[in-house]
């Protein structure tokens, strides 16, 4: 099989840690290959910050090159904007709506472009957007995006409920075990 | 049993299967977990020393009781520790001792991108170079053998790509091991005498382990199609196999110091056109050339930043893939000082007072972009007072009353004290502010000599800040709230004006420890915001304007109330009320 990259992109502090490590555990329980790249230090700190998500029968590069993703999943739609030139040609996206302005807007040096789900569109490219936000709260906990999120990427990923499920119990800490399958099932199920 | 695993955890892994007693480091991104991976090993003693130099020390210590040693540190934390580097490839080791270096192609988290494979060089020292977790756990667990057996301290390169990612490894079983100590005044004491005996051993030692380097079979030829060889190592193997999979011969080398003369020779002879494709300096490039050889490298990639697959096809003329870009300009997202970082408030009053600061290493580094831009130095790990003890020599007055010094307390400990003898002993009129936040914040929460933990959050010594200071002859030592500005305010004007060199320790710990309890989060009443921005110059990411009035995120607000003390209309309250 051809590699499969993922890239899961949002702003620091946002989960994403925990969506890369719930996909490395999935992807080689199935058997594969996995490389799983992540940002940690001064990026972290309220930055843009990317994970690569690799697997195939041999990875080799641990990141995700321009042109390469399968899919972005995405916690801010600022940040959709930022990495699509990093999506294949039919890719496909799965992004948070919600809007986190970076310090160069709130300052008032750069505007916050407008309408990005749209203009993605415009541009044929596959983009599933939902307030992640407020089904995470549905859920129990505004915490939960990451996990709404996945939900929403297994919908378009072959692999059967019952592997995510398993690695959502290996990963997430029991006492959230509950609120996560739920968030998970909000974000599959999202219409 | 199979598992994916960050390679900074596999090298901890290594050290535990190889029977690893003694682990000293400082904190560095990239190489942090592998200190406090190996941490959670019962059977490994494991610390946080002050700096890069002690730790390495400590372990060679270690070593030379008979016991496994270990550190790690980043690029630039070996050149704080290169002094006892240096000459313990003289002394050699007792029992094994091996050296992580984790280099930061692309400064993601680090202040320049210096390629550490000039010191294996330099110090006359073997470097091994995994490029994945697999290998960092292998190569880990050769290192101590090669150590032993070559009466060598053993470097271990790792970089970003590969301390950070995961990928697949299968772990094995510790094996215990230790030797006796013995005395050995010409071996251990180096004196002239005895350096220059040993010196002779070391190159000869250099020899044979070009030798091994040759047979290695973390050396290895993979034979491909085509009329092109590359020879690469580390990271860069990994994307020179994503752009040509089995369509190029490649000489993949595990062993970057010393390097294989014949083995390179063999591999040349037997491809149309030769290449080196390695991150940063031409090291290898430059050592094959000297072999007569002709080879390609730097013609073809550049000497900064780390690379990546379509870069590398593309510098093969190979099709890269492109990707969609919008027409909208994507402003940037540059990191931050958190919401109630209590570094802002000490910041906003350096700003309002048109300071000259200069910094240091740490996340108060991030004073130095907007809306604050307070910051006009940052080099190293305790350059903040030494700077500014020339800085003020030469200027005097002009400078005294206006100059400071802004350090963290783990920066303090790391390599400020000395700094601060100086000040001390040399007599600037200098004032130094300590930006105690009660944790090494940066690198992600880590115990150092003044929070009174260590490296497993058992209570440990704990340096007393003001003490310290006084015993080394500061008169002025205060400590101020950096959540109250007034106070922060009074302490520069009365330190800055008062003659001789004063210590100002803003005291308040990180907003993102675990005990620390947050306030409710503040709201603003649209009747009162009159939208004059006063409360945005703090530049925290929580507060924006939205039609006009602030507005404060309550996802991000943790109720510092450092923005409150700058509104002209009393706007703000917290939730609670």
């Amino acid at each position: 099989m051809e590699t499969k990259n993922i890239m899961i992109v949002g702003v620091g502090g946002q989960g994403s840690l925990l969506a890369s490590k719930l996909l490395g555990h999935l992807l080689l329980n199935e058997g594969y290959d996995v490389k799983v790249s992540e940002v940690h230090g001064m990026s972290q700190r309220g930055g843009s910050v990317v994970t690569y998500v690799r697997f195939g029968d041999r990875v080799y590069s641990p990141v995700v090159d321009k042109g390469e993703a399968d899919f972005i999943v995405s916690f801010e739609i600022l940040e959709t904007a930022r990495w699509l030139p990093y999506l294949k040609q039919d890719g496909q996206i799965v992004t948070n709506t919600q809007q986190i302005a970076p310090m160069p807007v709130i300052t008032g040096a750069a505007t916050y472009p407008e309408q990005l789900v749209e203009k993605i569109k415009s541009k044929g490219i596959k983009i599933d957007a939902m307030d992640c936000l407020t089904l995470a709260r549905e859920a129990g906990s505004p915490k939960a995006v990451n996990i709404v999120l996945l939900g929403r990427l297994s919908h378009y990923f072959g692999i059967r409920e019952e592997a995510w499920q398993e690695a959502m119990t290996a990963v997430v800490p029991p006492k959230f075990l509950e609120l996560n399958r739920k968030a998970f099932a909000l974000g599959k199920n999202f219409a | 049993m199979k598992e994916l695993m960050l390679g900074n955890k596999a090298v901890a892994r290594g050290l535990y299967e190889a029977g690893v007693c003694f682990v000293s480091s400082y904190p560095g991104t990239p190489s942090t977990e592998i200190t406090e991976e190996a941490a959670l090993y019962d059977e490994i003693y494991c610390e946080w020393a002050p700096n890069e130099k002690v730790a390495m020390e400590s372990a060679f210590g270690a070593s030379l009781a008979g016991r496994r040693a270990f550190c790690a540190q980043k690029h630039v934390g070996l050149n704080v520790a290169a002094d006892p580097l240096f000459t313990m490839s003289y002394t050699g080791v007792n029992a094994g001792f091996v050296v992580v270096v984790a280099d930061d192609a692309g400064c993601h988290s680090s202040q320049n991108e210096q390629d550490s494979r000039h010191y294996a060089r330099a110090a006359k020292l073997p470097m091994l170079e995994p490029a994945d977790s697999s290998e960092a756990l292998a190569f880990t667990k050769l290192a101590y053998e090669l150590s032993e057996k070559y009466d060598t301290p053993v470097l271990l390169k790792m970089c970003t790509r590969v301390a950070h990612s995961q990928s697949v490894v299968e772990t094995g079983k510790r094996e215990e091991y230790n030797k006796p100590y013995e005395k050995n005044i010409g071996k251990y004491v180096m004196m002239p005498g005895n350096a220059k005996r040993r010196h002779p051993i070391v190159e000869k030692r250099t020899e044979a382990l070009r030798e091994y380097a040759e047979t290695s079979p973390i050396n290895r030829i993979e034979k491909g199609t085509g009329d092109i060889g590359i020879i690469t190592a580390s990271t860069s193997y990994q994307y020179v196999k994503e752009v040509f999979g089995d369509e190029a011969h490649i000489l993949k080398l595990g062993m970057t110091n010393p390097l294989p003369d014949n083995l390179i020779r063999q591999f040349a002879a037997g491809v149309k056109e030769l290449y080196v494709v390695e991150e940063l300096d031409s090291i290898i490039e430059e050592h094959v050339k000297a072999l007569g050889l002709t080879v390609k490298g730097s013609e073809l990639l550049p000497r900064i930043d780390e690379f990546c697959q379509n870069q590398i096809a593309a510098a093969f003329g190979r099709k890269a893939p492109e990707g969609v870009v919008l027409e909208d300009a994507i402003p940037p997202r540059p990191p931050l000082m958190c919401a109630g970082c209590p570094h802002r408030g000490m910041f906003y009053a350096l700003q309002k007072r048109k300071c000259t600061v200069l910094g240091d290493i740490g996340c108060y580094t991030l004073g130095a972009v907007a809306p604050l831009n307070a910051i006009e130095l940052t080099l190293c790990m305790g350059a903040s007072i030494g700077a500014v003890h020339g800085f003020n020599k030469m200027l005097g007055r002009e400078s005294e009353g206006k100059t400071v010094a802004v350090i963290g307390d783990s920066t303090f400990m790391h390599s400020g004290m000395t700094g601060l003898a100086n000040v001390a002993y040399n007599q600037s009129n200098s004032t130094i502010i300590i930006l105690d936040n009660s944790i090494t914040g940066m690198t992600g929460h880590q115990q150092n000599p003044t929070t009174g933990y260590n490296i497993k959050g058992d209570p440990a010594g704990k340096i007393d800040l003001e003490a310290l200071c006084r015993a080394m002859g500061f008169q002025r030592v205060r400590v101020v709230d950096p959540y109250d500005l007034t106070a922060c305010d009074t302490a520069l004007k009365e330190e800055l004006a008062a003659e001789g060199p004063s210590i100002i320790i803003s005291r308040r710990p990180c907003a993102l420890l675990k005990y620390v309890k947050h306030k409710a989060p503040l709201k603003v009443d649209k009747e009162k915001c009159i939208g004059c921005k006063s409360c945005m110059r703090v530049g925290c990411p929580a507060i924006s304007m939205q039609e006009g009035k602030a507005v404060v995120d309550n996802t991000q607000c943790v109720g510092c109330n450092v923005c409150s003390q700058l509104c002209p209309k009393q706007a703000f309250s917290s939730t609670t009320d």
